[in-house]
Order: structure tokens, then sequence, then C-alpha cells
């Protein structure tokens, strides 16, 4: 095994070493958010795992995994968090009736 | 030629590695801050060190590891990707537990609600 082959191993392992302390903070997180926090930061290190592996084993098509990952992992904060506040996915995120129909006859 | 060549390569090797064990370093040390912090903000600050200068250097190390080829154009957008979104759902995850209710843990400056409790 060659330098850089050691040091993504090396890194890697450090990647799963942190993983599993990010497991330990979403078993035991006191509050909701702590776990929120938890599994985004577990995806940031398996999006960061995905990428060292795909070169560790010289096959660069796992990068491509990464890449979907890190989009689904913020979409999906975000969508736990709403769900939480709102109890419910199906909330407008801003104000949909028109200016007219309000009753306190501000705007225009 | 050759020698420049190789020593080329040696140097792109050194600067990858010192890039990946820097910035895993601080991904592990995040990791041990959001283990042993006392209170949720400030767990929070040590989940935001390791999303933002540890995946950084990480995925910057990968770059210089792979050269100038399409890999390191995806780890490139990947990082981008990350720049982006990680400190926005950091931002959404406190802004959620702040309106929630959950008060901050402090020490000499508390507020009126944890000084309560707190005796």
């Amino acid at each position: 095994m060659n330098f850089t082959g050691f040091v993504d191993i090396v890194v890697a392992l450090m990647l799963v070493a942190a993983m599993a302390l990010m497991l330990v903070r979403l078993f035991i997180g006191p509050t909701l958010y702590d776990r929120v926090l938890a599994v985004n930061a577990f995806g940031t290190k398996i999006v960061l795992f995905l990428a060292v592996f795909s070169l560790a084993v010289g096959q660069a098509d796992s990068i491509d995994i990464a890449l979907l990952y890190a989009l689904i992992n913020f979409v999906a904060t975000i969508a736990i968090l709403k769900f939480f506040s709102y109890r419910s996915l199906d909330v407008a995120l801003f104000d949909s009736e028109p200016r007219a129909a309000r009753k306190d006859g501000e705007g225009e | 030629m050759m020698d420049w060549m190789f020593w080329l390569g040696v140097a792109q090797a050194l600067a990858s590695a010192a890039f990946m064990l820097t910035g895993a370093g601080l991904v592990l040390a995040g990791a041990i801050g959001v283990i042993r912090l006392p209170d949720f903000y400030t767990r929070m600050h040590a989940a935001g060190v390791t999303d933002t200068l540890g995946a950084e250097l990480v995925i910057m190390g990968l770059i210089i590891q792979s050269g100038f080829t399409l890999v390191s154009v995806k780890l490139a957008i990947l990082g981008l990707i990350v720049f982006l979104t990680s400190p926005t759902s950091t931002h959404a995850v406190a802004n959620a537990a702040y309106r929630s209710g959950l008060k901050p843990l402090l020490r000499r400056w508390r507020s009126d609600e944890t000084r309560e409790e707190a005796q």
C-alpha cells in the first residue's frame, strides 16, 4: 500500500469514529433538536466518508452517491424541522391569500 | 525531467495528506465536542466547526489527491453543496430550537427563566 492509500484509510477510520460519537449523541440526546443536529452532522460525515472511500478503493462512482446524499440530507433536515414545528408538512411558509382580502386593511 | 515529475508527485501526496488529516482531526474534535459540551447551543457550535472547516479541508485534500480529472470536478461540486447547505441547516436547527422555547444555559448572564430554574 502506498502513502496516499494509507492516508485515505486513516482518514476513513477517523470519520467512522466521529460517526460513532454522533450515534451516541443521537441516542442519548435529551431534546429533539439534539437528535436533529446529530442526524445532520452524521449525514455530513457519511458524505465525507463516501468521498474518501471512493478514492481509497479506486472507483470514483461513489462520489455521485455522495452528491445525492448531500442534497437529500439538507432537504430531510428542513423537512423534519418543519414537521415538528407545524405538526404537518402541508403548511405554506408565506402568506398565500391576496392582500385585499386581509382583515386589517393594510397593504395597497 | 523524471526527477521533476517525481518530486511533484511527492509534493501532491504530502499536501493532500496534510489537508485530509487536518480536516479529519477537526471533524473528530467536533464530534468529541458534540458529545461533551453541556448545552444544545454549544453542541451546535461544535457541529458547525465540523461542517465548515473540517468537511472543506477533507474535500480539498481529495481534490489535490485526484488531480485534474472529472473526479475533482465532482468533488468541487460536492464541496460547494456542503459549503452552502450545512450552515443553512445549522441555522435552521438553531432557529427552530430557539423559537420552540429552548433556553440557552448561561453561567453569569442568565436570562430570567433560567435563573428561576437554577435556584
